[in-house]
């Protein structure tokens, strides 16, 4: 008999698995971190089912580690990612994302008014709440809330 | 403060406040003299504010200094797609100070953050306008002999009105008790309320101010504008209400003052002016020796 073909994703030796991250942001994550670019060997897996997210996605990065400061930045797209890092095979660390007191360059500023949506300017927010975040831009002046967020 | 621009009210503290108060009296009782014999000053607007430039053309005038600029964009290399980058920076190697204007909110601040030189922001967009802010304070606290514990009715449109959020902003720091008076679909914004409330102090919201401004030391009216209103009938309905008349000033305390950031249309009645209690001119004067105070601060002169 004929062994059904199937796609195995087998386990990294060293990297990071980055967890919980909502399944329609997932691309909004590979965007930030810039995995779209990234040379090493990386496995995507989106709509899985989670009691938590009810779907997320997954990533898992083969000799790739991230700096608390890189990986902050997708807290404003998964602010539930939990980060397994990986080491000869075995789980040595666990750590969740944190939203950042300051944002700088990844938001768009809602105000349709404010001199970063004309100019090329890296965009700069203070971080007033982390929970349902809320970013005060640092130009304008004025707030970005959770609903209107967009990635630039 | 040498050095430092001044885009928001917030930029100062308290002390740095007063200290420019004080040297405002200072001008106030000798506007003209050369400090900025050697200085030129750009005044750059890029949409038109006849007033607010006057006011700093003024000062820097009685001061001895030099102006350089524009007074709207089309008459300048804007006109030509340059970008503000471009112009703050090119003029910034013309003058010691630029004193701005654009309708563009957070360009005050992007632009202090690439010239060499202070950035005095005259209004970005509905952002800030912190002279008017400072000459508001001034004609406050020369008024009332102080900016503490004061009693401030504020009139008119406070939702849209910048002034109006900035001069809240600021009194803030001083104990003052608000009154709010406005049309329903004009009401201070809740971010304003909330603020007010973490400090612990008074504010009252009244939609009528005939009665109760017997108690005001400051009545600060604003312009209430057919086109913030989505229904004329409301407009229709309201624009007397906050139209104030020398009559009813009449049980109003002494040292009451009222004051308008100007252009006033109709909420202040002629009649009004000749009132001992009408500031407003005198508060556009101010304007003079507050930017003075502000450019030679800026320009560590004083």
């Amino acid at each position: 008999m004929k062994e059904p073909k199937q796609l195995s994703v087998s386990a990294i030796e060293n990297g990071t698995v980055i967890d919980h991250i909502p399944a329609k942001n997932l691309f909004k994550v590979i965007q930030i971190l810039g995995l779209d670019k990234i040379d090493k060997l990386t496995t995507f897996g989106t709509n899985l089912s989670s009691s938590k997210l009810g779907k997320k996605a997954i990533v898992k990065l083969a000799d790739v580690f991230f700096e608390d400061d890189d990986i902050n930045r997708i807290a404003l797209v998964a602010p539930q990612a939990k980060l397994n890092i990986i080491r000869d095979y075995e789980v040595v660390e666990k750590s969740i994302v944190e939203v950042p007191d300051e944002i700088i360059g990844i938001a768009k500023c809602v105000n349709p008014k404010c001199i970063t949506n004309y100019e090329k300017i890296n965009t700069k927010f203070k971080v007033l709440s982390k929970d349902s975040v809320s970013l005060k831009c640092h130009y304008c002046e004025k707030i970005t809330d959770q609903e209107h967020l967009e990635i630039v | 403060m040498k050095n430092r621009s001044l885009v928001s009210i917030d930029d100062f503290s308290t002390d740095e406040i007063t200290k420019i108060l004080d040297l405002a009296g200072d001008f106030e009782k000798n506007p003209s003299q050369n400090l900025l014999q050697d200085k030129v000053i750009a005044s750059l607007f890029f949409e038109p504010s006849t007033r607010t430039r006057l006011s700093f053309e003024s000062a820097v005038s009685r001061l001895g200094g030099k102006i350089v600029g524009f007074t709207d964009a089309s008459s300048s290399s804007v006109s030509k797609g340059e970008t503000l980058n471009d112009t703050i920076r090119t003029v910034s190697n013309y003058s010691d100070l630029i004193v701005m204007r654009h309708p563009i909110e957070g360009s005050a601040r992007y632009a202090s953050e690439v010239a060499g030189v202070p950035i005095v922001n005259a209004g970005d967009g509905a952002n800030q306008h912190p002279t008017q802010t400072l000459l508001d304070l001034y004609s406050i606290r020369k008024t009332q002999g102080t900016l503490d514990s004061l009693n401030i009715f504020l009139v008119g449109d406070l939702k849209y009105g910048r002034t109006v959020h900035s001069l809240v902003m600021a009194m803030s720091r001083w104990n003052t008790t608000f009154n709010f008076v406005s049309p329903e679909e004009l009401r201070i914004p809740n971010e304003y309320k909330l603020y007010l409330n973490n400090l612990g102090l008074k504010y009252y919201e009244h939609s009528d101010f005939t009665e109760i401004i017997s108690k005001a030391d400051i009545i600060y009216m604003t312009r209430v504008q057919r086109e913030r209103f989505t229904d004329p009938m409301e407009y229709e309905k309201v624009k007397n209400v906050y139209v104030l008349k020398n009559s009813m000033l009449e049980n109003t305390k002494d040292n009451m003052r009222v004051l308008h950031p100007l252009p006033r249309v109709n909420e202040i009645d002629p009649d009004v002016d000749s009132n001992k209690k009408a500031y407003y001119f005198e508060q556009a004067l101010n304007g003079v020796f507050t930017r003075q105070a502000i450019i030679c601060s800026l320009l560590g002169l004083k």
